[in-house]
């Protein structure tokens, strides 16, 4: 016979994670709270993603004209810019989850599972990736848009719009991905030792 | 017999290897009784906080069992000591570590949240804990417009949110003055009366010794001795003495 069964009956246990609205409250009111350094996080995803962007409208507006050396040039560009990127909000995410050790550590003695803590972290990632790489896009797609405009040329509107869907996309993937392995590895530490963590 | 909520057999925990190895606990065994206000006295690096997080699953011992209403914290898996934590324990800490981005009222439902309980619901008893430790005016303020002995309040109060069957405080005192101090005190042990929580709180204050049904003096990792309430009176007149 199990002893814990009758002490910890495991049909409430499967219902302790929350609604999902309780995490999405906690990532706002830590992006509200921490304003200036979450939007410095997003300047930092729209600048990469508005170097991504524009680089990638100058392909769209040369894809039938281009030589292909050019064309090797310019996709060595946008893998350098995506690694910048990856690199810098990965960083801003690291940090991000450094500074709150004790809160994950207070936030567990509270009742939270490993699960809500790694989805707070991911709905802000996600919040903060969606913002900076939507304004970068724009801003580097526009950017480029007139550059190309001055020379006689353009992508098109569908063109702008392909540049601006796919940059949007790709930062919101990096910066989840980003935050994903440490909000993960924070979540699994014994809550003592999260809360030791003097910052 | 009176009803065991905490029994631990036997405690070891070690940190560090070789030569840097300390044995925080070494072989601590005690029973800690529903309704109780237990003080664990000792000083500074006798293992206190040591097994503050042993009784509080936040972490394993190397030998040795917990056991929580009958239940070994070491046999619970992640999920379950979520569970555990949520539900029947509350944690009282000498820096109060109230979550920063969130307001008082907050504070004391995201326990609530987690156990399940309906928004409106844990507004109305959050409210109403508050209420308890007298800070129900100040709800919507956030932990860094508060003062101290507030902050603890309101961890108090954020402590009690799922009726837990133990309250941990881990140096509750420690970063308050004198006043304010005694203050946190006197309700812990209102608390401790009036809503029947067991209390074990962790000090090296002897205002806490008034407070306290038992008293449990910890060496070196080692419980070397264990007071009522009762031998204490004997010698009040030595212990404000050393006040
Ligand atoms: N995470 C840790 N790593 C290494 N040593 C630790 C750790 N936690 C506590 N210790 C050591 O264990 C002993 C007991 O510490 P602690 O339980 O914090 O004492 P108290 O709370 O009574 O002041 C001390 O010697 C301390 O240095
Ligand atoms: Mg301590």
């Amino acid at each position: 016979m199990d002893p814990r069964s009758t002490a910890l009956p495991t049909k409430e246990i499967k219902n302790t994670d929350p609604p999902l609205w309780v995490a999405w409250h906690q990532a706002l009111a830590s992006i509200r709270v921490r304003f200036v350094r979450q939007a410095v996080t997003c300047l930092g995803v729209a600048l990469g993603i508005a170097f991504f962007a524009s680089i990638q409208l100058l392909r769209e507006a040369q894809a039938a004209s281009a030589e292909p050396q050019d064309a090797a040039r310019l996709k060595w560009l946008v893998a350098t810019s995506l690694v910048m990127c990856l690199v810098g909000v990965t960083n801003s995410m690291l940090m991000s989850v450094a500074e709150r050790y004790r809160e994950i550590g207070t936030i567990k003695c509270l009742g939270a599972s490993d699960g809500f803590i790694v989805k707070v972290f991911c709905i802000e990632a996600a919040l903060l990736g969606l913002i900076g790489s939507v304004g970068g896009s724009l801003i580097g797609a526009g950017l480029m848009s007139i550059v190309l405009a001055i020379d006689g040329s353009s992508a098109g509107w569908e063109g702008f719009l392909k540049v601006v869907g796919l940059g949007t996309l790709v930062g919101v993937l990096m910066t989840i991905v980003a935050a994903i392995a440490p909000a993960i590895q924070a979540a699994r530490m014994p809550a003592a030792a999260a809360l030791r963590v003097e910052v | 017999m009176a009803d065991v909520v905490v029994r631990t057999t036997n405690v070891v925990k070690v940190y560090g290897m070789g030569e840097a190895e300390v044995r925080a606990l070494n072989g601590v065994s005690c029973e800690i009784y529903r309704g109780e206000y237990v003080s664990i006295m000792g000083p500074s690096g006798s293992g206190k906080s040591t097994l503050f997080n042993m009784i509080g699953g936040l972490d394993k011992p190397d030998e040795g069992s917990v056991f929580v209403n009958s239940v070994d914290i070491a046999q619970l898996t992640a999920r379950e000591l979520a569970f555990l934590r949520c539900h029947t324990i509350g944690y009282i800490f000498q820096t109060f570590n109230l979550i920063t981005v969130r307001t008082a009222l907050e504070n004391v439902t995201l326990p609530m949240l987690f156990a399940g309980m309906q928004p409106d619901e844990a507004d109305e008893r959050g409210m109403m804990l508050l209420d308890l430790v007298g800070l129900q005016n100040r709800y919507h303020h956030r932990p860094n417009e508060l003062s101290g002995g507030q902050q603890q309040r309101v961890a108090i109060a954020r402590a009690l949110a799922n009726n837990p069957s133990i309250v941990l405080a881990d140096e509750p005192t420690g970063n308050l003055d004198l006043r304010t101090g005694k203050e946190i005190i006197e309700l812990l042990r209102r608390l401790n009366k009036e809503q029947g929580v067991t209390i074990i709180s962790a000090t090296h204050d002897l205002k806490m010794l008034d407070a306290s049904d038992r008293i449990f003096h910890i060496r070196d990792g080692q419980l070397a001795k264990i007071e009522t309430r009762e031998e204490l009176t004997l010698q009040v007149g030595s212990v404000q003495g050393e006040d």
